[in-house]
């Protein structure tokens, strides 16, 4: 099974699917709960420096900025490593106490809050949110804190968004892989055994599963089905034996009869029970290619798949049905040079070129012309039978190859309308592709056929 | 001729057994394979017609046996319908010829009457083959008649020796194909009737006594007689 193959499968196809939607999923969660942890942190730190102005504020006003910048020192000083940062400067803006080094050139927002980064040169920038209480022009306090622990747990969600969703991507990956091959597993069942069905082979089943699931329901039906269109093509095989048996057994007794009678017969009746015979003898005919189409179709025609030399069978029919082609001032020309190999039943073979040719000369008028030939294109033979005639429809190629079906215009012609439905089967039977097109005019059909295989055969032969 | 039907259809027998006394042949029959055998092996025949499917031992197995202990009497196959029809495995078996049933009586008589002329060993040897003023040089493959030489393709050629050979006895098309041709099929045109008259015409064009005949409803004999 090829990965191609398998990334083109509806499971993983639904799979890619759930995953892109779980993604979404995801990241908004992550989105939501990032926005909510950190809106309250930041509301938190808001809280307490709004509380501390407040208290602020009331020391400015009972003891004044003296009292206000002591309150300050003193605050620093117990807790030198503590969040609190705080700067008192003059209406110039110039530090005059605090753990701050400078003013900060601040922005604030619509409610007065501002938030910078202090470089550090030796350890990692610090971000501080604070505002500004300032309660006369000359004396401007910040108070601020710093908030890393909140831009670090912003990064923590940022990172672990980042690779939660990356390990989602691989689970789903793998998973759907896994899923995947496994359908395909059970699929790729279904179509090596409905292959080996519409190869004849009738008694072929889909193997099932204890698991009980939908693919054992599907196969548990399509078995019931193929149950009952094997009986059917019991029913169709039989009936058609008995009519062979039940109907050309008679059929080659009443011939016989006639044969005895003929030689009985004085010379006037000659004429008329030699009609008789022929007409006897084309109701067998029709009888037997109508039973080798059934044999061969449904597979019980057993013959040993043998290396025919199919260029020599081409050959040889051409040099039968060159007297035929002579007879109607036919040109009739022949291109089948070498040894083109294919595996097959000579005799078959040579019935499906020879009906061919028969239909070729049948249909071709006075002086014109047929051409067959036979080639090799990489592993394949192709048979070409071209001529000159009426040629067939388009819409009617198909049709003409079922069984008694005939053209219009045929119809006077003598033929029960199996020629190419034997040749249909016996491609069929060899694995081969019979295409019909305008010769414009006429038709061409051509036969396309697997090569017989030099390497397989030796094998076999060292084998025996 | 003196010929054994091993067959177990009474009707398929006694047409056999009827047509050839007619003809003014012995036939004797055995209606299973146990006593076909040993009829087989205890007389001597020209031909056997031996059914594929017998009760006891089948024909396959009578061919075989009869093989093995070199018994080389001609022996022709039969089969019914609806039984895989391998002619392959009847020759293999050491059968010289393959009918499926149900046959037209004259088919089975020429191949019959080709068979047991074949066992008398006598076309082996020969290297040349003549009727009436018509001579064939099977070695120079020359072909002359009153004299005057016949050109022939390598097939017409074939034709003539196989009609040759059986002179005076009926071929049919389909014996034709298979020993002249050697493909075994239904033609759906009397294809081998425009062979036999391109050859009628070389051969008994321009001569006062016509030597290829045709048989209607059967096939075709080269006969001196008329």
């Amino acid at each position: 099974m090829r990965l191609a193959d398998q990334l083109r499968t509806t499971t993983f196809l639904l799979t890619l699917r759930y995953m892109v939607l779980f993604f979404l999923s995801v990241t908004i969660l992550f989105a939501f709960i990032s926005w909510s942890a950190t809106g309250y942190l930041e509301q938190e730190t808001e809280a307490a420096i709004t509380a501390e102005i407040i208290g602020l504020n009331e020391q400015f006003i009972e003891n004044g900025s003296q009292g206000l910048a002591r309150t300050i020192d003193r605050r620093i000083k117990t807790n030198p490593d503590g969040d609190a940062v705080y700067l008192i400067a003059d209406a110039n803006f110039k530090p005059l106490l605090g753990n701050l080094e400078q003013w900060p050139s601040m922005e604030t927002d619509e409610n007065g809050w501002v938030t910078f980064e202090l470089v550090n040169t030796d350890s990692d920038n610090v971000s501080i949110r604070g505002r500004v209480f300032a309660p006369q022009p000359e004396f401007r306090l910040f108070i601020g804190r710093k908030i890393n622990a909140l831009t670090q747990l912003e990064k923590l969600f940022d990172r672990t968004l980042f690779w939660g969703l990356a390990i989602t991507l691989a689970l789903a990956l793998t998973g759907g892989l896994l899923m995947s091959n496994n359908v395909l597993k059970r699929v790729s069942q279904f179509n090596s055994t409905s292959r080996r069905i519409m190869a004849g082979d009738l008694t072929q089943r889909i193997a099932t599963t204890d698991s009980g699931d939908e693919f054992d329901e599907l196969a548990h039906n399509l078995n019931a089905m193929m149950d009952q269109i094997e009986s059917l093509m019991k029913n169709i095989q039989h009936i058609s034996d008995n009519v062979a048996h039940d109907l050309r057994t008679p059929l080659t007794r009443l011939r016989n009869r006639l044969e005895d009678l003929n030689a009985e017969a004085g010379e006037n009746e000659n004429g008329e029970i030699d009609a008789c015979i022929d007409d006897a003898d084309s109701l067998l005919a029709t009888f037997a290619s109508l039973l080798s189409i059934a044999r061969i179709e449904s597979g019980s025609y057993e013959s040993d798949l043998q290396p025919v030399n199919l260029s020599q069978a081409t050959r040889d029919a051409y040099e039968l049905y060159k007297a035929l082609a002579d007879e109607k001032a036919i040109s009739f020309s022949c291109d089948a040079p070498g040894e083109v190999c294919v595996s097959g039943d000579k005799n078959l073979l040579f019935q499906a070129i020879t009906n061919l040719l028969d239909n070729a000369i049948k249909y071709t008028p006075d002086n014109g012309h047929i051409e067959i030939s036979l080639h090799q294109n990489g592993d394949i033979a192709i048979l070409k039978v071209a001529d000159s005639g009426s040629g067939i429809p388009a819409d009617q190629r198909g049709q003409v190859l079922q069984r008694f079906y005939r053209l219009d215009q045929s119809r006077s012609e003598p033929g029960a309308g199996l020629g190419l439905s034997l040749v249909q089967a016996i491609a069929q039977r060899h694995g081969a592709k019979l295409e019909l097109d305008d010769n414009a005019p006429g038709l061409i059909i051509t036969m396309q056929l697997p090569i017989h295989n030099k390497t397989t055969q030796q094998a076999a032969l060292a084998d025996a | 001729m003196r010929l054994l039907v091993i067959e177990d259809d009474a009707s398929v027998a006694d047409f056999i057994v009827r047509g050839f006394r007619e003809g003014g042949h012995t036939i004797d029959h055995a209606d299973n394979g146990k006593d076909g055998l040993f009829l087989a092996t205890t007389e001597t025949y020209d031909a056997l017609i031996v059914d594929r499917m017998l009760p006891g031992v089948d024909g396959l197995s009578i061919t075989r046996t009869l093989r093995a202990s070199d018994n080389n009497t001609p022996v022709l196959i039969l089969s019914a319908l609806g039984q895989v029809d391998d002619r392959v495995k009847g020759l293999q078996a050491g059968g010289d010829d393959y009918l499926v049933k149900p046959f037209a009586f004259s088919e089975l008589v020429a191949r019959i009457e080709a068979l047991a002329r074949r066992s008398t060993g006598k076309t082996e040897t020969e290297t040349t083959l003549s009727i009436a003023d018509l001579h064939m040089d099977l070695l120079s493959r020359e072909v002359t008649r009153n004299g005057q030489t016949i050109a022939l393709q390598p097939r017409d050629f074939q034709l003539l020796e196989y009609l040759m050979r059986h002179q005076g006895k009926v071929v049919t098309r389909t014996m034709l194909l298979e020993n002249v041709w050697d493909y075994h099929f239904d033609p759906q045109t009397n294809v081998i009737d425009v062979h036999i008259s391109r050859l009628r015409a070389k051969v008994d064009k321009g001569f006062d006594q016509p030597l290829i005949h045709t048989v209607r409803g059967a096939g075709y004999k080269i006969d001196a007689s008329g």
